[in-house]
């Protein structure tokens, strides 16, 4: 969503001499490290840039294949990419398109019944992921403040290895902790609810890792320059800090929705699929899309397969929507300079 | 990077009113406060989830009859369960290999690409669908992956058991470098579903290289391709290296898709080396049993296989962290 | 401002959500075996047998399309009734089923009376429902070896070639002990390539029980949920069946529905008595022929897969509805009593003939009937 400009907050000039006072002697100096940690480069030997400045052929030799090889790898990483997603939208336009799609549910269908809605899977996945956001957003956003902006010591590095301990657990771990702890030990239900906190788990760690790498590149001459005006830390943090990494926290937090509003194994075990509408996060079951696609895709018959495909397709569509929406909130809330 | 904190204690400066400070401690003592909550609680979500892991497989380990380590057998239930993971973790790692190998240069490449070279009107729909892209859930990448890539990937499979069939992982497998449901097939998938996970999170990093460290490269005549490795790059090395773990994570845990490639091996199938071979991963093994986890002991040996995963990423990240400190020893 | 806001009522939010966590913890605190979902919305209208509400059913995948179908025919009259069935396996079905999360449970087996890793099932059932806990068989079902020969129009196995073909000995098509069971059919050299369920299943329990009965000495394996053979596993029925349909030379067990649906062929079966052909009449036959065991309402009916009766379809599935006799709540067993008595009806019966299963057999109905009739 930043493509183009590299740095969106503005918040004063003062800091922003500051910054590119400090920036240019940091940057020849990682420079220098930066050649002697790696030596030659793949192709000829750019250290011999010598008096002139004049680029040698050896070097825009490099140069350009360099080129080639990033235009190559885009088009090998998207050949693919778009394969899947035309697969999605060619196996799934044609139920998608059909206005019972989005006001049905899925009662009185099955796997040679063809048609139905997804009205109940649609509403119990934005259901789950909202409260599932609800809970891991603050959490994983604090987390990272903790991590950059407080975290010194022992603890900072505990606290930071248990996020890459926590990116590795299984979903499916995820499920089968969550459902030791609430149904094996606390007795409760299956419930939607029990579900979205082993959403949680999975989404902390995402949202943790992105907002971390945003709130490190912001600028050190920037809280300097707040704190240097009477700002307290915690403000600093609040309108300086936060606003400008925002953009990249949204995408962080978008990647991490994304993730959870399509696993499945944790909503097998904890969320049960129902083919009726039903959007009570504490009542028994839940239809959600990934569910739903798992309910289908274990069928041979066209019509099954028809829905595995138009719900993938559906659950893209709605992520989609988010992203235009997070990109939108990105866009309009950076500071003002 | 750490030292942002360490400069600058939140001493406001002597010219602010009386009133001011102590709403700011107060302000400063909640919000710390908070934030140091937030990282206790995700330490204490882990250890719990480490101490649930321990205690259902301790009971079940105690009552194995086989090294858990070197043993490829999987009886759990009855008297006599012998179960080990050795089998497990090959798979696991060698898919994991396969599509950190293919995904991190490639997403690293596309990201530098979308960031340093694309035109403005190719680089915002990309990254656009890109992002879409880690959307895609892993069902779907699954069922594609064998309906529709998979077979297209049988060739090349056939290519390589005929052409370096000497190599033990390229190994022809009595025939089974003809079949859609291998390691082989899963590593190329599994690559393709980090993928968009890796490009996005490095462009973002890349993005933020600040304007002064290219400018400054450009000044003294480096090349674009130059500027890239002495600006761009070691700016984004942490971050990259962080969205590839994050990428590895998902690797290594991934449930569904593999679950519905991977054709599982008859019991007692020896073992071999070929990638053209069926076999199950940590997680596929759980997910293909979950349904049946009827005694503790067999819930146990499960959730014994699933402490070793969750240890095996602990060992990954510790590998990547010592990495990215002594990069950072360097650079500082 | 507007982003310190943002966090001032992000972090509300969460303290609020926590709090609601606890709350969700101490009212779904009491488990109710055996009366899980639905408890609260469920009530019996007073006219006719059909309920408005949830009931909640979860277990074996073999029977979800009768289930689906059962669901649809009752929904028709009754449209407030609101049934839901997961096919997670059977023993997830149980176990649910004990744990109070599912109204009722669908397995490929009976509870198990003898002592498994400790426990033992009936006994575990019963204490969640305070009553016994009853099984009724509810749906019958063939499994057919389903093969993908090119040219093979007709095949014809015995339990012992079966057995040599999925244990391994077996390796090729024209192999002289299939040759010998077929005259007159072309059998090309292709490798054969067995296909087994990779996730433990009620159908694989089955086929290996009447590999172990009807060919003891070729297949010594115990009979289990989990494959002990040869061959290439992948995840259930339809990945076994997608599996064969894209494999020339493969073979496999699956329902007979999965089969037809994949338009794969299937293979006759020779007992002993000639080979016969999986038909409804050939299946109807050997599910005739099965025996009542278990006492009173505990239905249980064993099959007798090495039955040597002419133009009976031997390998069978029977699977189960695992039902309280009393449920702790009165409106749920009157609604698992309205939905079952339709289930079983012969109405539901013939539909599900339709789609690949077999209907219960006269006499094993009408004590079926009885066993609802009976529910709390």
């Amino acid at each position: 969503m930043s493509a183009s400009t590299p740095k969106q907050g503005r918040p004063d000039a003062a800091a922003e001499d500051v910054r590119t006072l400090e920036a240019t002697p940091s940057c020849s100096a990682t420079r220098v490290v930066e050649r002697d940690a790696e030596p030659a480069g793949p192709a000829g030997n750019p250290r011999n840039e010598g008096a002139s400045g004049h680029k040698s052929g050896g070097r825009a030799a490099a140069d350009v294949a360099a080129r080639i090889i990033m235009w190559g790898a885009f088009v090998l990483a998207v050949i693919p990419l778009v394969w899947i997603l035309w697969s999605v939208v060619s196996n799934g336009l044609e139920l998608v398109g059909s206005p019972r799609w989005w006001s049905d549910d899925a009662a009185g269908t099955s796997a040679r019944r063809p048609g139905g809605g997804a009205l109940h899977a649609i509403v119990g996945t934005l259901e789950m992921a909202a409260v599932t956001a609800l809970i891991a957003v603050p959490i994983g956003v604090l987390t990272a403040v903790y991590l950059v902006e407080y975290g010194r010591g022992r603890l900072a590095r505990l606290v930071s290895f248990m996020v890459d301990i926590l990116t590795g657990v299984p979903s499916i771990v995820a499920g089968l902790f969550i459902y030791a702890f609430w149904v094996t030990t606390l007795g409760g239900q299956r419930i939607p609810f029990a579900a979205t906190l082993s959403l949680v788990l999975l989404m902390i760690p995402v949202v943790v890792r992105s907002t971390e790498e945003m709130l490190k590149l912001v600028p050190n001459e920037l809280r300097e320059a707040s704190f240097a005006l009477g700002v307290p830390k915690w403000k600093t943090i609040v309108q300086v800090v936060l606003p400008t990494a925002f953009s990249g926290i949204v995408t962080g937090i978008l990647l991490g929705l994304a993730r959870v509003m399509g696993e499945t194994a944790p909503l097998i075990i904890l969320a049960p699929y129902t083919k009726y509408l039903q959007g009570d996060l504490f009542a028994n079951l839940m239809a959600t899309l990934p569910t739903m696609i798992n309910d289908n895709r274990t069928e041979v018959t066209q019509a099954a397969i028809d829905r595995a495909w138009a719900a993938s397709l559906t659950l893209i569509l709605i992520i989609l929507a988010f992203n235009l929406v997070g990109r939108l909130i990105a866009r309009t809330s950076k500071v003002k300079a | 990077m750490t030292s942002v904190t360490g400069v600058s204690a939140p001493d406001p400066s002597p010219t602010s009113s009386v009133a001011s400070r102590s709403t700011g401690r107060l302000g400063d003592r909640v919000f710390s406060g908070l934030s140091i909550g937030a990282g206790t609680l995700v330490v204490v979500l882990v250890l719990l989830i480490g101490l649930f892991l321990v205690t259902q497989a301790v009971p079940a380990l105690q009552r194995n009859e086989v090294n858990f380590l070197t043993s490829s057998e999987w009886t759990v239930s009855g008297e006599h369960p012998r179960f080990g993971v050795a089998g497990l973790l090959w798979v696991t790692v060698v898919s994991s290999i396969i599509a950190m190998l293919l995904a991190v240069p490639v997403g690293v490449a596309v990201a530098l690409f979308l960031t340093q070279y694309a035109p403005t009107w190719l680089a915002r729909p990309a990254a656009g669908t890109i992002d879409l892209l880690a959307a895609v859930p892993s069902i779907v990448y699954g069922l594609w992956g064998l309906r529709q890539f998979g077979p297209v990937l049988v060739p090349v499979q056939q290519f390589f058991a005929q052409y370096f069939g000497w190599i033990p992982i390229f190994a022809p497998n009595n025939g089974l470098s003809g079949n859609v449901s291998t390691i082989f097939v899963v590593g190329v998938v599994l690559a393709i579903m980090i993928l968009p996970i890796v490009t996005a999170l490095s462009r973002e990093v890349f993005a933020q290289t600040p304007r002064a460290h290219i400018e400054g490269a450009m000044a003294l005549g480096a090349t674009k391709w130059e500027t890239i490795r002495t600006a761009v790059l070691p700016f984004g090395k942490p971050g990259v290296i962080s969205a590839a773990m994050l990428g590895l994570g998902r690797a290594l845990g991934e449930t569904l898709a593999v679950t519905i490639i991977l054709a599982t091996l008859a019991p007692g199938t020896p073992w071999v080396a070929s990638l053209f071979n069926g076999g199950e991963t940590f997680a596929s093994k759980i997910a293909n049993n979950a349904g049946e986890f009827d005694t503790p002991q067999k819930t146990g040996a499960f959730l014994a296989a699933g402490l070793v995963l969750f240890l095996l990423t602990f060992v990954v990240n510790a590998i990547a962290r010592i990495v990215i400190e002594r990069r950072k020893a360097f650079s500082e | 401002m507007k982003t310190q806001r943002l966090a001032v009522v992000s972090s509300l939010a969460l303290t609020g959500v926590l709090a609601l966590a606890g709350c969700g913890g101490g009212n779904s605190g009491s488990t109710n075996p055996g009366g899980g979902g639905g408890e609260t919305q469920a009530a019996e209208s007073g006219d006719g047998n059909c309920f408005s509400g949830n009931l909640t059913a979860e277990g074996s995948s073999a029977q979800k399309n009768a289930f689906e179908e059962a669901v649809n025919l009752y929904s028709e009259n009754c449209q407030d009734a609101k049934i839901s069935y997961n096919p997670t396996g059977s023993g997830a079905g149980i176990k649910q089923f004990i744990a109070g999360q599912v109204n009722f449970a669908g397995s490929d087996s009976a509870l198990k009376t003898e002592a498994k890793d400790g426990k033992i099932e009936q006994q575990q059932a019963d204490a969640a429902c305070a009553s016994p806990a009853w099984n009724i068989p509810m749906v019958t079902g063939p499994i057919a070896i389903a093969y993908n020969v090119p040219g093979v129009e007709k095949l014809t196995l015995t339990p012992a070639v079966t057995a040599d073909i999925f244990t391994g000995k077996v390796k090729t098509w024209n192999d002289p002990a299939i040759a010998k069971v077929n005259a007159g059919v072309n059998l090309p050299a292709t490798p054969i390539k067995p296909f087994f369920r990779s996730d433990e299943s009620g159908t694989t329990e089955n086929f290996t029980k009447y590999l172990a009965a009807a060919a003891p000495k070729n297949w010594t394996a115990e009979p289990a949920k989990k494959w002990s053979g040869k061959g290439q596993g992948v995840e259930k029925s339809a990945g076994v069946t997608n599996g064969v349909k894209g494999t020339e030379g493969g073979i496999t067990y699956t329902e007979l529905s999965y089969a037809k649906d994949a338009g794969l062929k299937y293979a006759q079966i020779d007992n002993g008595a000639g080979p016969v052909e999986l038909t409804g009449e050939s299946v109807g036959k050997a599910v005739a022929a099965a025996k009542p065991a278990g006492e009173g309402n505990d239905l249980k009916l064993k099959l007798d897969y090495a039955t040597k009766e002419a133009g009976a379809y031997p390998i069978l599935l029977v699977t189960y509805e695992i039902v309280c006799s009393t449920y702790k709540d009165q409106a749920t067993g009157t609604n698992v009593r309205s939905f079952l008595t339709s289930f079983a009806s012969q109405d539901t019966q013939t539909a599900i003939e339709e789609i690949g299963y077999a209907p219960l057999p006269a006499e094993v109905r009408s004590k079926v009937e009885t066993a609802i009739a009976a529910i709390k």
